[in-house]
């Protein structure tokens, strides 16, 4: 008994404080507002517009880190000389500060001096002022996010494509299988649990993001970037309308667990199909 | 052939990656108040090394505190993951009790949820143990990490059971197979802990701005968000000192534990 206090209880009880807090909110708003809260928030449009904006994200941001990484990945699983140098290269800025890191970005999307319309320009292509710019916000956001996130998705992928035996590709090549034909039938299907991981993590991720937003665009322009770890973060912090953002919180919680869910289901089906074994 | 075209694919990623840290070293080093330089002058004739001492120890901003102040609670919050998880991860891998696969599940899932959704019950609590804006607030709730027991769990499940049995047999208990016996076995997954946990509260940003208030204890990464704030976003130099200032320790950090973050991260997608 005394084991269990001492090994189990106090350790398993600290690190699950933060799974209890979540039934603290639910709790909370329930036993002292009764539904009320989640009424006012069914009709709160900002709210629903911040939701949409970090689907958005997640929609734009999810799909281009994937590729960038299975990409780098398939670069950087080749046994060639000085492979861990890129390795460690493409990994660091994923340990980089955040703030660190969007200042340096506010520069790269700064309009006529910022580093990409200063490439751009190159091309005789007019400036864009991405961050200011209802169209181009988001998706510079999104590409920014998929860059900085590369590290840990390309590890996780190399590890996969190393575990790959070689002799399947090796068959295939000699069934006269092209490059891009092994990629699709033989490597992408082998892969397919570690996808779905990454697709399942990067989606988390992303419908959480928050940093970047707060010290790049504060939502504008006219709340295009207005996403809902930003909108919690102003209900809360900055109109101080605490009750209101716990319900916020646990309808983005719902919304989260709800993809997370979607995304299993969906892609255990594909992957059965695909399954080789 | 084609091993060249790979090397040119990497070569061009890399240019891409490193040349805008390349740039923020340089920006740092100019003139304070001076314009964005232009891409031929980006070279400073003068390095000006004392803008980091600028930022470091200026008045505006206490930067050396805000230093301090974050290398304190990463310190703490290390020590406090490697033993919080490993003895949670020691009950999850070896001892049995109700309920401990459903509890494991919870664990896990508490994984998915960053502070978006924790925030607010976290400030509550802080607030009624009276600890908001001191060290207490920054550290507590970063002692517990379900990321650290899952990565522990997996690594003491490799330890050969034979080895308890035989240590039980010599008398050993509970206390003596975790400190003498799985715990030296899994030093590579305790530093792989450690380093994850150093990396992610050093870079934490969103815990730190709404658990502290005054300027004292701000963490780096918090202050130097003020930073830009109090320069009006136009003081680029400065600016990007600040930025380097505050990425180097965590740079140094993974350089040195490089193997391990790889590890860490791969563990991460075997579940």
């Amino acid at each position: 008994m005394l084991h269990w206090l001492v090994f189990a209880a106090f350790p398993i009880g600290f690190s699950m404080v933060l799974a209890l807090y979540d039934w603290q909110i639910v709790a909370g708003t329930n036993r002292f507002v009764g539904l009320e809260q989640f009424q006012a928030l069914a009709l709160d449009r900002p709210f629903w517009n911040s939701m949409g904006n970090s689907i958005r994200y997640a929609l734009w941001s999810v799909p281009m880190g994937m590729a960038l990484a299975l990409g780098v990945a398939l670069l950087v699983a080749k046994p060639l000389r000085g492979i861990a140098f890129f390795r460690t290269l493409f990994y660091a800025p994923s340990v980089m500060s955040g703030v660190a890191i969007s200042m340096v970005w506010i520069y790269i999307y700064l309009p006529e001096k910022g580093l990409v319309n200063s490439l751009t320009s190159l091309f005789g292509l007019p400036s864009v002022s991405f961050l200011s710019d209802p169209r181009w916000a988001m998706p510079a956001l999104a590409f920014m996010g998929a860059v900085v996130g590369l590290g840990p998705r390309m590890v996780v992928y190399v590890a996969a494509l190393l575990a790959v035996p070689p002799s399947l590709e090796e068959a295939a090549a000699l069934d006269g299988a092209s490059g891009w034909q092994r990629l699709r039938n033989v490597t992408l299907p082998m892969i397919a649990p570690t996808s779905l991981f990454v697709l399942v993590t990067s989606t988390i991720g992303a419908l959480q993001l928050f940093t970047p937003i707060y010290l790049m665009t504060k939502g504008g322009p006219l709340d295009t970037t207005d996403v809902v770890g930003y909108h919690i973060y102003t209900t809360a912090w900055q109109k101080f309308e605490v009750s209101q953002a716990s319900a916020q919180s646990c309808v983005a919680l719902a919304v989260i667990g709800l993809v997370t869910w979607l995304q299993f289901r969906l892609s255990r089906k594909a992957i059965e199909g695909y399954s080789p074994s | 052939m084609r091993k060249l075209s790979v090397y040119l694919a990497l070569a061009i990623l890399a240019v891409a990656m490193v040349a805008p840290l390349a740039w923020a070293v340089l920006v740092s080093l100019h003139q304070p108040w001076s314009e964005i330089p232009e891409y031929g002058k980006l070279v400073p004739v003068q390095p000006r090394w004392d803008n980091y001492a600028t930022v470091l120890f200026g008045t505006d901003l206490p930067v050396f505190r805000f230093a301090l102040n974050s290398f304190f609670v990463c310190t703490v919050i290390v020590i406090g993951q490697v033993l919080v998880c490993s003895l949670g991860a020691y009950a999850f891998a070896r001892l049995r009790f109700r309920g401990r696969e459903a509890l494991f599940a919870l664990v896990l899932g508490s994984m998915m949820f960053g502070s978006t959704v924790t925030q607010i019950p976290v400030f509550l609590t802080m607030r009624q143990f009276g600890w908001l804006d001191t060290y207490l607030a920054l550290v507590v709730p970063g002692l517990g990490s379900a990321f650290g027991v899952f990565l522990l769990r997996q690594a003491f499940l490799q330890v050969p059971r034979e080895l308890d049995e035989a240590a039980r047999l010599d008398g050993a208990g509970d206390w003596a197979i975790y400190s003498r016996i799985v715990m030296p076995m899994c030093k590579a997954a305790v530093a792989t802990l450690a380093a994850f946990a150093f990396i992610g509260t050093w870079n934490d940003f969103f815990w730190p701005l709404i658990a502290t208030t005054s300027l004292e204890m701000r963490t780096l990464e918090v202050g130097l968000s003020t930073f830009k704030n109090s320069y009006g976003g136009q003081n680029w130099p400065l600016q990007m000192a600040a930025a380097v200032i505050v990425v180097v320790p965590s740079l140094a950090v993974f350089l040195l534990c490089q193997k391990w973050f790889v590890r860490g991260a791969a563990v991460g997608s075997l579940k």
